[in-house]
């Protein structure tokens, strides 16, 4: 009775889902991990695919491919000085709730016209929408222009990317995006996800996960600090005590 | 060359950091002071994370303050007896001022805070140090030469305790009493104080300002040694392979900065640590005056 069922659901879905998208994405990733160690100076994604099709290419609106990759996110807090008694202090403060540490976007033409906002909406493409703010408090009345800032300075540091130009479409069946990961990097899973839109509107879509890890040296360290805090301490004070020693000892000896 | 730091999270370039490094070992040799006063903001300025670089640059100068204080103990320039007073004061001080700067903190505003002590303590400290210094270098000039030693209140303390190479013969009192401001100031504002120390011994003990560099190291080595620890354990924001790069630079700077501390007479040491003292004061009061480029600031919640 029970596996009766599970066939009934099964032939279901793949109703539903072959009915949806037509249109489905088979992907490459020239690395589906990203390792940090002592000499990383930042890291290019080349995300690749093809469109999967049993029947001709429709009519209409071109295919369009945007991509997203997004970095662990962390709550932040974003401060606002003023001018008070003459100087310049923090005074509104603005806690967002939800913001990648890192975030790009790539699309194969003007993000307004491959993506429509109700799709935008939806899915959480955008940077502005990528980010989540809900606790700003009652004073605070333009609470737009902390988010605004967010953006505007992770931008600037290369964390939060548009690319209107960054994914490249052929014969609507290829596609290939690059996505430039910046030197200061955290650690964990970046979501990337892969859309396939027409006029619009999403027809398909795809996620995977890019690990981004530490490894060797930066990997032992970093362990070391979170696990055994009181040894790393010391190691590095022993590590100053020893250098400061030596170079007064070489010192003498050179003047000698 | 560009090195990955596993505790801050980024990539910098590491002979930016060797020289720097160097100018803040230079000083440290020559003024007896840390220099977490200068290095701090210089690390957030390359893009360190605010925790990070206030933690290894603790670590930074315990590496600089021992190359240097090997340096002057060779030369017996350091009393340690009077260190181990001012140490004692400075512990107890410490203490306290982190209790004041968690209270502070729990009221908000504590940056704030922070930087104006840091203006009104640099700029009379500097301004003070200058004045005193320019009259010292134009009368040893014109050939007199100024009674050092007064017959003060400090005099007549009990507890007196000889300090043989201080050349010093005064109650325990004082010394111990400045150890514990130095420390309370140098926990709030998250120095190691030397800046603070080195006048303090100069003008309020009367010590000669050859002995004061090498008894301040001396003293900076166990606070920010410290510092490091404290900071390693409960923020885990020491960052060793920073830490690295800078003392490599550090601790050479350190052994130039002593050299060129003994071809400069007493006066022009004091002028010249009284100039830098100002100057950093007039780059933090700026901050407070003028308009910053960027109003808004990202910190990550608690």
């Amino acid at each position: 009775m029970m596996r009766g069922f599970g066939i009934i659901a099964a032939t279901l879905i793949g109703f539903f889902t072959s009915a949806q998208a037509e249109e489905s994405i088979v992907l490459g990733l020239n690395q589906s991990e990203v390792s940090i160690s002592t000499d990383f100076t930042g890291s290019e994604i080349i995300i690749f695919g093809a469109v999967k099709r049993e029947t001709p290419i429709p009519d209409g609106p071109e295919l369009e491919v945007v991509v997203t990759v997004s970095g662990p996110s962390k709550p932040v807090v974003v401060r606002r000085k003023e001018k008070k008694f003459g100087i310049w202090v923090n005074t509104d403060a603005v806690e967002v709730d939800r913001a990648p540490s890192f975030y790009a976007v790539a699309s194969s033409g003007p993000l307004q016209d491959v993506l429509n906002r109700i799709e935008d909406l939806r899915y959480k493409v955008s940077v502005p929408r990528a980010i989540r703010s809900v606790g700003a408090p009652m004073t605070i009345k333009d609470s737009s222009a902390f988010t605004n800032a967010l953006v505007r300075i992770r931008t600037t540091a290369h964390q939060y990317q548009q690319n209107e130009s960054g994914v490249t479409v052929d014969q609507q069946t290829l596609f290939r995006a690059n996505v430039q990961l910046p030197a200061a990097l955290v650690e964990g899973a970046y979501d990337t996800r892969i859309f396939l839109t027409r006029g619009g509107v999403v027809i398909s879509q795809y996620q995977t996960l890019i690990d981004v890890r530490k490894v060797g040296l930066e990997r032992w360290l970093y362990n070391l600090s979170r696990n055994q805090p009181l040894i790393y301490g010391l190691l590095s004070l022993a590590i100053a005590v020893a250098a400061g020693w030596s170079a007064s000892a070489a010192f003498a000896l050179l003047r000698r | 060359m560009q090195i990955y730091l596993p505790i801050a999270e980024i990539s910098v370039n590491a002979f930016l950091l060797l020289g720097l490094g160097g100018i803040v070992g230079i000083l440290s040799g020559m003024f007896g002071v840390g220099g977490g006063f200068l290095i701090t903001p210089l690390l957030f300025f390359i893009g360190i994370p605010p925790a990070v670089a206030v933690a290894t640059g603790a670590n930074q100068i315990v590496a600089s303050s021992v190359s240097a204080l090997l340096v002057h103990l060779k030369r017996k320039t350091v009393d340690l007896r009077m260190g181990s007073v001012l140490l004692a004061g400075g512990l107890v001080g410490a203490g306290a001022g982190v209790v004041i700067f968690n209270y502070l903190k729990s009221l908000g505003q504590v940056d704030l805070l922070v930087n104006l002590c840091y203006v009104i303590f640099l700029g009379i400290i500097g301004g003070l140090m200058l004045i005193e210094s320019i009259n010292a270098f134009y009368k040893t000039r014109s050939g007199k030469r100024q009674p050092r030693k007064k017959h003060t209140w400090i005099q007549k303390l009990p507890f007196k305790m000889r300090f043989r190479v201080t050349g010093l013969y005064i109650s325990v009192i004082p010394p111990l009493l400045v150890g514990a401001f130095v420390g309370l100031l140098a926990a709030i504002m998250g120095v190691g104080g030397g800046f603070i120390m080195v006048p303090a011994m100069i003008y309020l003990l009367g010590m000669p300002t050859k002995v004061v560099v090498g008894t301040s190291l001396f003293q900076i080595i166990f606070v920010a040694a410290f510092t490091t620890l404290l900071h390693a354990t409960t923020n885990y924001t020491v960052d060793i392979v920073l830490a690295i790069l800078l003392l490599i630079g550090g601790v050479i700077g350190a052994q130039f900065g002593t050299t060129i501390g003994t071809k400069l007479k007493a006066e022009q040491l004091r002028i010249l640590l009284a100039l830098l003292v100002l100057l950093v004061c007039a780059k933090l009061a700026l901050d407070l005056l003028l308009q910053p480029s960027e109003l808004y600031s990202i910190g990550f919640s608690s």
